[in-house]
């Protein structure tokens, strides 16, 4: 009796198993591709067509220290550390000549992205030897799981969480929300804006530098790597909106759903067209995305209280 | 040139200071000078200049000519930040408040540069009740009044310890009730010491609190002297059509 009740509820089991796997893999997917990108555009308002790049030259500085014999871990934490490093130059020397200037800085920042994947391609060729995906496989029923993917959705979490922590209850946190809800007052509260500014995009490029390091075990690491997370980086801010803190999580949430469905329903192709499917709809119905959505409830006159 | 080091009076010295905005000169050679501990109002008819000025002085715009001296050094090319930081403090005309933050929140985006992490809390509290705001501190600022506004900016103003408070329009929206509670407050925090400047238009707010008052005409001043002087003035009289 046991035994026939176990053998109807295990293949059930297995199926809500493997949707949550497929998830959680779409989840981290579309948070780690984005977070960089949602940081320096909803905290900056710049659009910073680089991100791909950034996140190729985390993947490239990994591979690179880890078969120099860093532990992987720490190569990837090398990586965004580097990665940083050369966002905050980048600011210095050429975004920061363009605030206010949305289409002349997604121009410079695109050329930006050209100069490096470009560059990568002569300096190292088509490809190199990546890294073997740590931690291996389990199994249930019978499909075989990566015990990497599983990680990384907890990433993706932890990543969300201190961004969290970071923006509301450090000091840093404070200055930044001042800045981008009015530089102007923040100046003459005595907030070096400029400086947060930088700070800001060094950060952001630092989110790109990890993710790119944390995927390099999973794909093939070529000058063209950061084109791979480009849609679902972009769809992710489009449909988030300009607060990082609430939009991302939530748009990724709700992506990541459409896309886990589809791609296992009809294959990778179809996922990819309901992304973009959404996202027209998304920005049809709600211009400012869904944490317009939720700005707009909560403050809410105190009134509906 | 007489550029004197040793411990002065004067705590803000313009020295024939320009602004010119495309073709329009806001500000036209402006020498003014402001003693510390002197509680000093700024009037004249729209167009003056008076705004331009707190702008020029907190770096949020460059003079095209003239030098600004603040305690002794020449701060034309500091930005704005390190003006705030070596107390200079500024409540805006148009209430620079974070209306999306609650009251505790913009206390604490002003204090943070001034006040450490540990006695923010403390701090925060004693400076709205300096201005009367310690009870709405979990409100949303854009709830507030248009004067609990003003006053939330002073109190932020205040978290610098400011040596000079520059005020624009303190008064601007306010009824009697709290106009008479904005006197009140600019005259105890200068009676404690702050240096203050303020831009007003209501004239009565300038007679119950100033000593002295500079009168500024096509950006430039026209008169300087108590407030008794300007008020016998007739020239003064002349220029504002719009007096009451």
């Amino acid at each position: 009796m046991l035994a026939r009740i176990a053998s109807e509820v295990r293949p059930v089991l297995d199926g809500v198993f493997n949707a949550f796997y497929q998830y959680q893999d779409s989840f981290a997917f579309l948070v780690l591709s984005a977070i960089g990108l949602a940081v320096i555009f909803g905290m900056m308002g710049v659009i910073n067509l680089a991100h791909g790049e950034l996140m190729m030259l985390g993947a490239y500085i990994t591979v690179g220290a880890a078969r120099s014999g860093v532990p992987l871990p720490l190569a990837m934490l090398v990586a965004g550390a580097a990665v940083g490093l050369i966002g905050a130059i980048m600011e210095v020397l050429i975004v920061r000549r363009l605030y206010g200037r949305l289409l002349d800085s997604v121009a410079a920042t695109w050329a930006v992205g050209l100069i490096l994947s470009q560059g990568m391609l002569i300096l190292t060729g088509p490809s190199i030897q990546g890294v073997a995906s740590p931690l291996g496989s389990f199994r249930v029923g019978n499909t075989s799981y990566s015990w990497y993917r599983l990680l990384l959705g907890a990433v993706a979490l932890a990543l969300l969480v201190a961004l969290y922590l970071l923006f509301m209850r450090t000091r840093f946190g404070l200055r930044a929300r001042a800045t981008i809800q009015n530089p102007e007052i923040a100046r003459a509260l005595g907030v070096d804006t400029a400086r947060m500014y930088t700070v800001t995009f060094a950060l952001g490029s630092a989110l790109a530098g990890l993710a790119g390091g944390l995927y390099a075990p999973t794909a093939t690491v070529v000058p063209f790597f950061g084109t791979n997370f480009m849609v679902e980086a972009f769809v992710t801010v489009i449909v988030g909106g300009a607060n990082v803190l609430v939009g991302s999580p939530l748009a990724a949430a709700l992506l990541g759903a459409i896309n886990a469905f589809l791609a296992q329903t009809w294959g990778l192709y179809i996922a990819r067209v309901g992304l973009l499917v959404t996202t027209i709809i998304v920005i049809r119905v709600l211009p400012r995305g869904m944490s317009g959505l939720v700005d707009r409830w909560r403050l809410r006159p105190t009134g509906a209280r | 040139m007489a550029a004197i080091a040793s411990p002065q009076p004067t705590l803000l010295a313009l020295d024939r200071i320009a602004k010119q905005f495309g073709g329009v000169r806001a500000v036209d050679g402006l020498t003014l000078t402001v003693d510390r501990g002197e509680l000093r109002c700024l009037i004249g008819p729209n167009g003056a200049g008076k705004s331009t000025i707190f702008k020029l002085i907190m770096g949020a715009e460059q003079p095209t000519a003239g030098t600004i001296r603040f305690d002794g050094r020449v701060i034309n090319r500091w930005p704005t930040w390190r003006r705030a930081r070596e107390g200079l403090s500024i409540k805006m005309q148009i209430p620079g408040v974070y209306p999306e933050l609650t009251v505790r929140d913009n206390m604490r985006v002003a204090a943070q540069n001034h006040i450490p992490m540990g006695s923010m809390e403390d701090e925060t509290y004693r400076l709205l009740a300096r201005v009367g705001l310690e009870h709405a501190g979990e409100e949303l600022t854009k709830n507030l009044s248009h004067g609990q506004q003003q006053w939330l900016e002073i109190g932020m103003a205040l978290s610098a310890s400011p040596q000079m408070l520059l005020l624009d329009e303190p008064t601007a929206g306010m009824g009697p009730g709290e106009t008479e509670e904005t006197a009140r407050l600019v005259q105890s925090l200068n009676a404690e010491g702050t240096t203050i400047v303020v831009i007003e238009h209501d004239m009565a707010f300038v007679r119950r609190v100033a000593r002295n008052v500079t009168v500024l005409h096509l950006g430039r001043v026209f008169a300087e002297g108590t407030i008794a002087e300007i008020e016998a003035n007739e020239r003064v009289t002349d220029i504002y059509l719009g007096r009451t």
